[in-house]
């Protein structure tokens, strides 16, 4: 991204020539990157296409096989333990654990993270999210999508100044996509950079800053969204897969 | 301090979990008691046999049960895809082992606490002396310390149930014994001088692979 401000401490996240390989596979071949503080990236790509290592990469469940990571100006091989507390996860799968109630998940996970006023702070998300009446349930007994909302009140807890989504949609009715949007940026830290893959162009489109597509563990578009529309995303998309098929 | 009290949510989170579904607890409570009856009807009444085969019968028992326990300490975790969840706490893995390895002590524990009383009353022997508590507690200590770290190596592979037994009994196998004369010794009423130097092993034996354990997990863990 090159709108971000020429200072050091103007990125949020910072990776250059980021590799990941799974033995013979190459998932990510060479990810040059920066995202500036506050802003939102969109990563669009097929499926395969290295979005979701990425994402596991930069949140430090996984390590980079090669290349320079920095999150928040810290190194991510060296200072993985201090950056976590920075980054909020949401991917396809939950995190949750479907035997504990939506409170006691939330209730360890604030633990995990120090979280002060944790009581308070479990009602304030779950309010955020709209699952305050299911809040002693047991997270088995509740729908996908409902699963999904408490995912994203998992991982809003600690407030982080970092949100990685994988494919966040996943799920999720239209009313929740957009209560995600909003609570992303509702918080009041306004700086929080966002970062999400998705196959859907339009929302991501809608909601993003700055749009990258991925392919074949390489970045293969990179534009501003202020530059594009969904007809020229749709194109740029085909055309860049295509291109590197 | 820290490193403490989040290795024990991790181990309230498991111990709330399995109050919750008791999956493993009685699947494993059933197995060692049924291991313990069968062994007893095919043994008789005889209490010189018994004597001598009982340690054999209680470390058999306390094994396989501990294999099936530790066996679902990090399913669970995969299954539910909460592992990666974890991994993204502000921990270090390390602690991640504590928690997981105290948990699954606590487990191995409440299962010999109800198995022991069942054994002595279905051998007719006194198994409550607190050389034998002794023994089982730090050989379960041993046995937990290298069954987290393979359960953890485990949960990646396809055939998991099978690898971790493949892995992980003949790595256990020198503690088993050591306990296997340290309990027959003890079940004998022998004095703790008789018993000090099997003791002293399984003592080794926990030091070491607690703490060969503890160093490893983090490259067990990260792929």
């Amino acid at each position: 991204m090159k709108d971000a401000g020429s200072s050091p401490q103007a990125w949020a996240i910072e990776i250059s020539r980021l590799t990941k390989s799974f033995g013979n596979h190459l998932a990510l071949g060479g990810i040059d990157l920066k995202v500036g503080r506050g802003q939102t990236l969109a990563i669009f790509g097929p499926n395969g296409a290295g979005k979701t290592t990425l994402i596991k990469v930069l949140s430090t469940i996984m390590n980079p096989s090669s290349g320079e990571v920095l999150v928040d100006g810290l190194d991510l091989k060296n200072s993985a333990q201090e950056i976590r507390p920075r980054i909020g996860v949401v991917t396809h799968q939950t995190f949750l654990y479907s035997n504990l109630t939506a409170y006691e998940n939330l209730q360890f996970y604030s633990r995990m993270f120090d979280v002060p006023n944790f009581k308070e702070r479990i009602h304030q998300v779950v309010a955020m999210v709209g699952m305050t009446p299911r809040l002693y349930d047991r997270v088995g007994t509740l729908s996908r999508g409902m699963q999904q909302r408490l995912s994203i009140a998992r991982a809003l807890l600690h407030k982080p100044a970092i949100m990685l989504l994988d494919e966040p949609e996943t799920g999720l009715d239209q009313q929740a996509v957009s209560m995600l949007w909003r609570s992303l940026k509702e918080e009041e830290l306004e700086q929080r950079t966002v970062i999400f893959t998705s196959h859907g162009l339009e929302r991501g489109l809608d909601v993003c800053d700055y749009v990258v597509i991925l392919d074949q563990g390489k970045i293969v578009f990179e534009q501003p969204s202020k530059a594009l529309d969904l007809a020229g995303l749709r194109h740029a998309y085909q055309d860049s897969t295509e291109a590197a098929e | 301090m820290r490193f403490w009290r989040k290795a024990f949510v991790i181990v309230w989170k498991d111990i709330i979990s399995e109050i919750r579904t008791k999956e493993t607890i009685s699947s494993v409570l059933v197995f060692a008691i049924l291991v313990i009856v069968i062994f007893n009807f095919a043994f008789g009444a005889n209490q010189e046999t018994m004597i001598s085969v009982a340690p054999g019968i209680l470390w058999v028992t306390f094994a396989f049960a501990g294999v099936l326990s530790l066996n679902r300490s990090f399913i669970v975790e995969k299954e539910e895809y909460c592992l990666e969840g974890l991994m993204a706490c502000p921990v270090s893995r390390e602690v991640i082992y504590v928690g997981k390895m105290l948990g699954s002590l606590l487990f191995m524990l409440f299962i010999e606490a109800i198995v022991l009383p069942i054994f002595a009353l279905l051998f007719n022997l006194a198994v409550l002396s607190p050389q034998l508590i002794t023994v089982t507690f730090l050989t379960t200590l041993g046995f937990v310390a290298v069954g987290t770290l393979f359960s953890a190596l485990a949960v990646n592979t396809k055939a998991r149930e099978l690898v971790l037994p493949i892995l992980f009994l003949p790595i256990v196998a020198p503690i088993i014994i050591c306990a296997v004369n340290a309990s027959g010794l003890a079940l004998a009423g022998e004095p703790w001088s008789s018993l000090s130097s099997w003791l002293q092993i399984i003592v080794a034996f926990d030091i070491i692979f607690l703490v060969a354990s503890f160093l490893v997990f983090t490259f067990v863990i990260e792929e």
